[in-house]
């Protein structure tokens, strides 16, 4: 359907004719509406000072508030939803927002370039869950930096809004939103500006269709990787095609004892069910970027874009997990690790999409360990990321599935440190054998995330640290508690 | 004048922990940045077009394709400058725009250094159209490292030396020779990046006869005023600079916010109409400075207690291509070379390297923080020779504390420390926070922990405060007092975050006797207070604070001598109270005595000025008094690595700062605690890597990791140190806090390398260089290992 770009901005009803469709919102609030309380740091979802509130219905039709990085979201993708800026969070006659309040009377502000980012970060969590100790405010504000504060006054903040009285306004405005939203068009958006389109299907044959007839479009998912294409190298494609608002790419379901991830299921959406099944993979989806980017990002994103260092590949190949991929009418499936042909090469065709990917549910005696390595433990790309799926009996080793992140060109399995280990007795001595068959399997590069001999060396001793996780449980393996929950 | 610290009980006047004036507006989104300002009609954006080779000539460029792009206005280079095509602060060796079109010419000094402007109807059509350029270098080597400066002897200047003998006459090699032990080391200190959350900005407005007014994120006005007027062959007072407030600044917008506001004034002197430049935060990182790296070489001679006896000291400093701050930095460097130790015989030699990398520049501590570091590892490396605990030795080197007389106090640049409290500062740290037991503790611990394994250390900070440039050291300031009785208060000091506003508007409110809600803060301008130094050194509270002082006794002056005379009684029987004012027998308002004194023709506007006193410095002596006084603290820290991976985290930190008699504890305290977690991600995970072609790689968050929520201390204690007091006349005796705390973070290193060490069963110095990245750390946990 042709027609404009239909959203509700700060409770108003807004449609959007007369922008190209890579403007981000970010330039749109700021540029556009006179809206500059929400601020750019870097463009690129990495700092957190754009943060907004996104708002849309759930599945169940219940409301989703969630915090978003307006820099790398272009407009269309608000196309149905709900924007929440900093500006909108004051009642009607200028009382702060208890998350205002708080940051404000704990001196969460030095320079406060970053506040407004942190305001609305801490306002997504104040709306959506209770007060969060100083672990959990770690994992809603690992999107957003600050340079001035040292952010213990902030994390205080984040728990001392809730010792204010309630928002009445707030809470009023909540209540309306889903009926706000439920105005909103349901249909396929196909929308064009400045010579450009942005094609946005709701049913799966629509964007299999969409995908089909245009060849040479740019699949857009989450824009957490798009997104940075615009902002850092000006791309502006002919014809975009969004996954977001296609209902059957949402889904994530179980039965016959596998679990499929719909390819427009976000991180935030698929984290729960990861970790239940493997609490060690919970852990990591954990740590992949910020909530406002986990907001956005999504599953099967993080898989077609091929990238090397996405952190989603590695522990879904140790899973033996399997894509499934569909070209007009045309279906097809193979294994994970198969996607992934060289460098910035996958086995897509042009027009393919990628539409689920799937992964056994575990059986007896097989345990995920997820291992990444980055220079800053939250919100940072993978130095190094070693999955391994191991299934134990008797002592020995079964079956064993090790991926490895950031070791090579591409996600990939170390079959020869996996030979090193299959069949044999689960000892030091045959994690140490399978650590010098890694050195068959890699030979990885140096870059500003860390040297070849840094990965190489780190990569062997994911091994041992994996290994005295399954076999000596009192002993410290690892620093952090890791951030509590996604 | 009253007494220090006299001041009537005014709401929210000195010494009370009041919010930041910006607070509310900050989380309403409302406060107003550059960028934020409304726009004009008819504004131009700016961009840069960049340099893509680390050093080399220009041979051939072709702008036609930048001009042809959609939206483009105006294309410029070096040929459309006016007046001088610099930028540079101090020395004039800064080209602002490389290229000439005219001349197809122009020299390349580093990877991302802007060789034209290109002005745009909109930011995006400016910045595509910047990548059009056709532009052919002839390529020359480049210097990039300090080993390679060296090597090639690449340096501005020659090398500074500062040097003291012993009582007996010795130098520092004859010290270190007679001494019973000698040691000997290297510490190489990485880079930083500001990261300041709002990148660099300025939008000009043109004006009648050709003036412009400025808009900038800019900790200098003034000479940014001065960098645009010669670029553009103006009059300075055709330029008006102002800054209501910065997102963050830490020194990289000390002088590296003045080619941003240079671009947007070119083009709006080029074009005639108003026009902005905001850097993408990648071209931010790229073309401007940062922290300088150094190489620090030691040699020292010392006895069992571990007390030095002679040390020489070699400084090697990445400076980058132009000199701009580079040798007041160093010079810190050197000032810093002793921290809080007593040093004999001293010889600190320093290497200002020339590099064809971006001109690195003031940041936080301004080459204190690495001059510090070098001692600390000399007392680090030396302590583990002797098996002492590194505080042991630390102790037996402290300078004297004040008048003990014990013949330990001169600095190596023959400056007397007056004012060291530190042993006083660390044996209370010490034992507040059990630092004895738990080493002790922590190392049973780690026996028992084969992956994980923990450290701890307590480190001194002792920080000059004054620029080091003596003529810097003066404020003005600019006070109005309305007929409604209400006050607007103007210093040459800016905004950046770190409080300077809300503690001068204190100042201002306890010297008038008023509540601070009747003091109104208003934007640095250089139209209101003129020739102002960089609010830099941490000295914008100790000189606006008195600069506002000086204005607000002057206006106090006429209004007590105009109240004597109106109402008939003597001088000495009109006192200031909170908002009102005693006049012989009777209490009057403040306002009536403000209508009273309007009335009867009284002006009631002064302006106000201060020059640090005391402070001299001989540079070619490498001798004098170049500080004011010392500002102290201590950290313990209590931290943790993965053996395995070399991760690390930081556990525990407990920190006692000296303030002098803090004007606002809140923000001290945000000072302190911000510093810290800065310092720590500078010696931890912030790291800038350049790959073989002078490229830098690390030009976004996304690459460049600065400390996150999760990096900070899990448990932070901190106290300001209850006995401060300025032995100074400071500003209501206070003490500067701006960059001291950020060197509380070497605390931090040392705790990493004391668990690092303890992998190696405390059997090898690790030498952990910093930043101590994991790659580092495991480098430092493989070398503890095979020893």
């Amino acid at each position: 359907m042709q027609g404009p770009v239909c959203m509700i901005l700060n409770g108003q009803r807004v449609d959007v004719a007369d922008v190209p469709p890579t403007t981000t919102l970010l330039a749109w609030l700021r540029e556009r509406r006179g809206l500059t309380g929400t601020k750019e740091g870097c463009s690129e979802g990495d700092c957190g000072a754009c943060t907004v509130g996104l708002r849309e219905l759930g599945p169940d039709g219940k409301l989703v508030t969630m915090p978003a990085c307006a820099c790398i979201l272009p407009l269309p993708m608000l196309h149905g939803r709900e924007i929440v800026t900093v500006e909108r969070l004051a009642a009607p006659d200028g009382r702060l927002h208890p998350v205002q309040q708080a940051m404000a009377e704990g001196h969460g502000s030095q320079c406060g370039f970053c506040t407004p980012g942190f305001v609305m970060s801490m306002w997504c969590a104040y709306r959506s869950e209770p007060r969060p100790s100083p672990e959990r405010a770690d994992a809603l504000l690992a999107g957003n930096l600050c340079r001035c504060t040292g952010y213990g006054p902030i994390v205080a903040a984040a728990s001392a809004a809730h010792d204010l009285p309630r928002p009445e306004w707030d809470d009023d405005d909540a209540a309306a939103a889903p009926t706000r939203l439920a105005t909103l068009p349901t249909t396929a958006l196909d929308y064009e500006a400045d010579g450009r389109r942005f094609i946005a299907p709701v049913t799966l044959d629509e964007l299999a269709d969409a995908a089909a007839r245009n060849p040479d479009a740019t699949i857009l998912s989450g824009a957490t990787d798009v997104g940075l294409w615009i902002t850092k190298r000006h791309f502006a494609p002919a014809t975009i095609i969004w996954t977001g608002r296609v209902a059957g790419l949402r889904e994530l379901k179980e039965d016959d004892g596998t679990l499929t991830i719909g390819a427009a299921v976000t991180y935030r959406e698929a984290a729960a069910r990861l970790a239940a099944h493997w609490p060690d993979f919970g852990k990591l989806v954990a740590r992949i970027a910020g909530a406002q980017i986990r907001a956005l990002g999504t599953v099967g994103g993080n898989i077609a874009n091929g990238s090397p260092i996405g952190d989603m590949p590695p522990a879904l190949i140790a899973l033996g997990a399997r894509l499934q991929l569909r070209h007009g009418d045309k279906r097809r499936e193979i294994t994970l690790d198969d996607f992934f042909l060289d460098y910035g090469r996958q086995d897509r065709a042009p027009g393919e999409i990628v539409t689920a990917v799937t992964a056994p549910l575990p059986g007896k005696g097989l345990h995920l360990g997820c291992h990444k390595v980055s220079k800053r433990f939250d919100q940072d790309i993978t130095s190094v990321l070693g999955c391994f799926a191991l299934t134990l009996e008797d002592g020995h080793v079964r079956q064993a599935r090790l991926a490895y992140g950031g070791m090579a060109g591409v996600p990939k399995r170390a079959r020869a440190a996996e030979q090193a280990l299959i069949g044999q007795p689960y000892t030091r001595e045959q994690v140490d054998a399978a650590a010098a068959a890694l050195s068959d399997d890699f030979a990885p590069l140096t870059d500003m995330r860390a040297s070849a001999r840094y990965r190489m060396q780190v990569a062997q001793n994911l091994l041992l640290r994996d290994y005295l996780e399954r076999t000596t449980p009192g002993v410290e393996t690892r620093l952090a508690p890791a951030t509590e929950g996604v | 004048m009253d007494a220090p610290d006299h001041a009537p009980p005014v709401r929210d006047g000195v010494h009370v922990p009041r919010r930041h004036d910006s607070a509310e507006k900050h989380v309403a989104g409302r406060a107003i940045y550059a960028d934020d300002a409304p726009e004009p009609p008819g504004l131009l954006h700016g961009a840069f077009g960049l340099a893509t080779i680390a050093h080399g000539r220009i041979t051939a460029l072709d702008l036609d394709p930048v001009r042809a792009a959609p939206g483009v206005v105006a294309v410029l280079s070096a040929d459309d400058v006016p007046g001088e095509n610099d930028t540079g602060p101090v020395a004039r060796d800064e080209v602002f725009l490389a290229a000439s079109e005219a001349a197809q010419s122009g020299d390349v000094h580093f990877h991302g250094q802007p060789l034209f402007l290109v002005a745009a109807e909109s930011r995006e059509a400016a910045r595509r159209a910047a990548r059009l350029a056709q532009v052919s270098y002839a390529e020359e080597p480049a210097v990039l490292s300090i080993a390679q400066a060296m090597e090639a002897g690449s340096r501005f200047g020659t090398p500074y030396r500062m040097a003291r003998p012993d009582a007996e006459g010795r130098d520092a090699p004859q010290a270190i020779e007679g001494a019973p032990m000698r040691l000997s080391g290297r510490v190489e200190i990485g880079g930083q990046e500001h990261f300041y959350l709002e990148g660099q900005v300025a939008m000009a407005l043109p004006g009648e006869d050709g003036d412009l007014h400025i808009l900038s994120s800019n900790q200098h006005p003034s000479e940014c005023q001065l960098i645009v007027a010669h670029l553009l062959g103006l009059s300075a007072h055709a330029v008006t600079v102002e800054v209501r407030r910065m997102g963050g600044g830490f020194g990289g917008k000390e002088t590296q916010g003045n080619q941003t506001a240079a671009a947007a004034a070119l083009i709006a002197h080029c074009t005639g109409r108003p026009a902005k430049l905001r850097l993408d935060r990648d071209d931010d990182i790229v073309t401007t400075g940062k922290r300088h790296d150094f190489v620090i070489d030691w040699e020292a001679g010392f006895d069992a207690t571990g007390r030095i006896h002679g040390i020489c000291v070699t400084q090697m400093a990445r400076c980058g291509w132009s000199l701009d701050l580079s040798n007041a930095i160093c010079d810190r460097a050197m000032f810093h070379a002793d921290n809080c130790y007593y040093l004999p015989a001293v010889e600190i030699v320093s290497h200002r390297l020339r590099t064809n990398t971006v001109s690195n520049t003031a940041f936080r501590g301004f080459g204190g923080p690495q001059g510090m570091v070098g001692i600390e590892r000399a007392m680090d490396e030396i302590a583990f020779a002797l098996g002492l605990d590194p505080l042991a030795v630390r102790r037996a080197n402290f300078y004297d504390p004040p008048d003990a007389g014990g013949g330990r106090s001169t600095t190596p640049y023959h400056m007397e420390v007056e004012d060291c409290v530190i042993a006083e500062i660390v044996d209370d740290l010490a034992a507040r926070t059990g630092y004895e037991a738990r080493r002790g503790e922590i190392r049973a611990a780690n026996a028992s922990s084969p992956v994980i394994k923990r450290g701890i250390a307590l480190t001194p900070v002792k920080f000059g405060i004054s620029f080091t440039t003596s003529f810097l050291n003066q404020a003005g300031a600019l006070v109005h007092i309305y007929r409604d009785g209400s006050v607007m208060l103007n210093h040459g000091g800016t905004e950046m975050g770190q409080g300077l506003f809300i503690k001068v508007a204190q100042v201002a409110a306890s010297e008038l006797g008023l509540d601070l809600d009747r003091v109104k803060i208003t934007a640095t301008r250089t139209d209101k207070v003129p020739n102002t130094s960089a609010t830099a050194a941490s000295s914008g509270s100790d000189m606006n604070g008195m600069a506002v002082r000086d204005a607000c006794a002057k206006l106090k002056a006429r209004l007590r001598g105009f109240a004597a005379r109106h109402w008939k009684v003597a001088e000495a029987e009109v006192e200031f109270l909170a908002n009102r004012v005693r006049v012989g027998r009777k209490t009057i308002a403040w306002e009536a005595l403000i209508e009273a004194a309007y009335l009867a023709r009284v002006s009631l506007s002064a302006t106000g000025f201060y020059a640090t006193p005391k402070i001299h410095w001989d540079r070619d002596a490498a001798r004098g008094r170049p500080f004011y006084y010392f500002a102290y603290g201590a950290a313990v820290t209590e931290a943790a690595i993965d053996t395995l991976t070399g991760e690390s985290r930081i556990l525990r930190v407990d920190i006692l700062h000296d303030v002098g008699r803090s004007l606002n504890p809140a923000v001290d305290l945000g000072q302190i605690e911000g510093g810290f977690v800065q310092g720590t991600g500078w010696l931890t995970s912030e790291e800038l890597w350049w790959d073989d072609t002078g490229r830098l790689r690390t030009h976004a968050p996304s690459t460049y990791k600065i400390p996150a929520c999760s990096d900070r201390p899990r448990v932070l204690n901190m106290a300001l140190w209850e006995k401060g007091m300025n032995r100074e006349l400071t500003i209501r005796r206070s003490k500067a806090v701006g960059e001291p705390p950020l060197m509380l973070a070497i605390s931090a290193l040392h705790a990493l390398s004391d668990a690092v060490a303890a992998a190696g069963d405390y059997r090898r110095y690790p030498g952990l260089e910093a930043p101590a990245t994991p790659e580092r750390i495991l480098a430092a946990v493989e070398r503890v290992r095979d020893g």
